[in-house]
């Protein structure tokens, strides 16, 4: 049975806000359709979170067109990953060894981060997009990241001997968002780097940043940084407000 | 200082000094195993709650776990311990403070003369020893009451905060969940916001919107912006309607420094609020938030275990005379509180400790989405913390906070936990859902749609007139 609109009483706040508002209830409870629709949203996140990014399949599609270097974290699972975040960040030192050090501008890392949905989803448009633009910047191999937080790319991006590291990377799904992307850029990058070293934007998703836009963004910040020689809180995102770092990637 | 040991059996378990013992001795928690100091086994874990059960109490104001010298957090537990207060307890081993705590002669009035005398380590360590069941009864012998203007902490009474989060601080969105909660009859305890950012206007904004709720519909209430302490005293200033002052808190000074506050920094916070002198049943004008895992993740807590140093943030908490205080128990997710388990533990270790030092003490029952915990774990741990006495419970529309991003308990829980145990709101806001005709004669909730309910609905903030 449906309710008609004009008898919600909460009908002039739809538009304005996305909390669950005017739910009704059963006795104390809520009723069974709000229950059901709270489940659903938390699954999904649940899912995004313990998802897994098909990196394989992703190697052999980028493979195609230049090349990638698959990596793992210390972290050797998902468990460990998410009650360990300073395993996320280190490299699986076997791997990082047969890194072999160029001379690059970038370096572009996909990392799982907390959700293989946004991953899935939004990494490679917003890869090729980028690279689309960055015609005369030296790009080194697309490095993908396995059980891997955002300071990952700072260990990467050293070992690659790249001047500036990008880290496309799932955050930690809402309710109402299971597969936001996040981009977090910081130049010289190495071990021990602060977040307040680095630039981000956030909310790369269907509902909200989208893929274009975020690739001129990136690239826009890209290009600053090099010039500029520095990422973090002296480096303003000047096309479009910079959203804060969440501390638990 | 002494190394502590134990034979075991065969087995010789030996701990390097107090805090070492106080580590191992704690229930798992991943953020002790991410420091390093969780007992890595077992057996181990109990080999220090014997020792610590053996331990008097007075050696906790002879070896602090954080020196004197380096630490305004310990300057301020051994200055303002009172020795006096202390006396009924001052013989006793940590584990026979536990059997005494638990016995008949231990009574609410005992419990509230010694909290002035007890310390943050010496209740954290009790703690360590005490199980989920130890935590629950002895929480609900306590009684720790404040006011503004409603009275929250009575005995049979359960206070609930609103907690009205929109992502953009939108004016008619933060109104419609905060009538939307008032139809609940939740709010008693505070209508407090996050704001989404910390600027003074937009958080003014914020103030005199709930401040002309307050008085459309003459709400005995309270109502917070979660701002910077600072910049809530830069509102007192600036002439705002400011009832409370928020802050949150830390165990360790370096911890704090990491909030941008310290103690003194606190008490003009409090001495600005106080200025205005808005309470009318009383003059607790602060709200403090707490949680384990803070200092770690700060790196600020000195190789001591995130509950120990939990406890140590609520001798800032009772310097300040807070209206209330919570612990945000489920929000700081996986790597500090793993697990439902965890959190429940945890849950109720804050509200427990909180309590026996005369905090006024509620709890955000709260998980996120890469937390292994789900409804049914919040379920669990709302259920224990009634039967605690907990002091108040943070409620969000549907139990999902669409700012924050995490849920918290629903609107409705609070409803339910009230008619399960027979405990309504404060009194002066209990009145006042009378009056309204909110609740009937039997205190059940007038449907959304009936007209009582539509008067408080229809209400719409004036946006325009908002500074």
């Amino acid at each position: 049975m449906s309710t008609p609109v004009d008898l919600d009483p909460f009908a002039r706040f739809r538009a304005v806000t996305r909390a669950r508002i005017g739910l009704g209830r059963a006795g104390d409870s809520l009723p069974i359709r709000a229950v059901l629709d709270f489940q659903l949203a938390h699954a999904r996140a649940r899912d995004a979170v313990h998802g897994h990014v098909d990196f394989a399949a992703m190697a052999a599609r980028i493979g195609e067109k230049q090349p990638v270097i698959c990596l793992k974290s210390c972290a050797a699972d998902r468990s460990i990953y998410l009650a360990r975040p300073d395993l996320g960040r280190r490299v699986d030192p076997m791997a990082l060894a047969g890194i072999e050090t160029g001379d690059f501008d970038v370096a572009f890392v996909i990392a799982d981060g907390l959700s293989a949905a946004a991953v899935e989803a939004h990494a490679e448009i917003v890869l090729s997009a980028c690279l689309r633009r960055l015609g005369d910047v030296k790009v080194a191999p697309i490095v993908l990241g396995e059980q891997a937080r955002v300071a990952f790319g700072d260990e990467v991006g050293e070992a690659l001997g790249a001047r500036l590291v990008v880290v496309l990377i799932g955050e930690r799904p809402g309710l109402s968002v299971p597969d936001s992307l996040g981009a977090y850029l910081t130049f010289d990058p190495k071990v021990g780097r602060r977040d307040s070293e680095r630039n981000c934007l956030s909310n790369i998703h269907a509902d909200g940043l989208p893929h274009e836009l975020a690739a001129d963004k990136i690239v826009w910040l890209i290009r600053q940084a090099l010039r500029l020689g520095l990422t973090g809180v002296d480096l303003k995102e000047e096309m479009g407000g910079p959203a804060a770092l969440p501390a638990d990637l | 200082m002494p190394s502590y040991a134990i034979l075991l059996g065969r087995q010789r378990h030996v701990f390097e000094d107090l805090k070492a013992v106080m580590a191992a001795a704690s229930p798992e928690k991943s953020g002790d195993r991410l420091a390093g100091i969780a007992a890595d086994t077992n057996e181990r874990r109990v080999a220090a709650r014997y020792l610590l059960a053996d331990i008097p109490l007075r050696t906790f104001l002879d070896e602090p776990l954080i020196p004197y010298e380096v630490d305004e957090v310990t300057r301020l537990i051994v200055d303002s311990h009172d020795t006096a207060a202390f006396s009924p307890v001052a013989h006793m081993t940590v584990g026979q403070f536990r059997d005494w705590l638990l016995s008949y002669e231990c009574t609410t009035a005992q419990l509230s003369a010694l909290a002035p005398g007890l310390t943050p380590e010496m209740v954290a360590a009790v703690s360590k020893i005490m199980r989920n069941h130890d935590l629950i009864v002895v929480a609900a012998k306590t009684s720790v009451v404040t006011g503004f203007r409603t009275t929250i902490g009575l005995k049979g009474r359960l206070s609930s905060r609103l907690q009205p989060n929109h992502p953009t601080d939108d004016p008619e969105g933060v109104a419609g969940s905060t009538l939307d909660g008032l139809t609940y009859g939740v709010g008693d305890a505070v209508i407090g916001i996050n704001p989404a950012g910390d600027n003074l206007d937009a958080c003014i904004r914020l103030m005199e919107l709930f401040d002309r709720l307050r008085q459309r519909f003459d709400i005995p209430m309270q109502s917070c912006v979660l701002t910077h302490v600072t910049t809530s005293i830069k509102a007192v200033e600036a002439g705002a309607p400011l009832d409370l002052v928020f802050q949150s808190i830390a165990g360790t000074e370096a911890a704090n420094r990491g909030f941008g506050v310290d103690l003194k920094v606190l008490e003009e916070g409090r001495e600005a609020a106080l200025s205005l002198k808005r309470g009318t049943v009383g003059d607790n004008v602060m709200y403090l938030e707490t949680g384990q895992g803070s200092a770690l993740s700060a790196d600020a807590h000195h190789g001591v275990d995130e509950q120990t140093v939990e406890v140590r943030a609520y001798a800032v908490a009772r310097h300040l005379k807070p209206l209330i205080v919570n612990t945000v128990v489920g929000f700081i997710g996986p790597e500090y509180l793993y697990d439902a388990k965890q959190i429940i533990r945890a849950g109720l270790e804050d509200h427990f400790c909180g309590k026996v030092l005369g905090v006024p003490m509620g709890v955000d029952v709260c998980y996120t989405n890469h937390a292994e915990a789900d409804q049914d774990d919040m379920d669990n741990l709302m259920f224990l913390l009634a039967s605690a006495g907990v002091n108040f419970l943070i409620a969000v529309p549907g139990a999902d906070d669409v700012m924050l991003n995490y849920q918290s308990l629903s609107y409705h829980d609070i409803v339910s936990l009230r008619h399960s145990f027979g405990r309504p709101p404060a009194p002066e806001f209990e009145a006042w859902l009378y009056r309204m005709g909110l609740f009937d004669d039997e205190g059940r909730l007038a449907p959304q749609a009936s007209s009582v309910a539509r008067r408080l609905i229809d209400y719409r903030p004036d946006v325009r007139a908002l500074a």
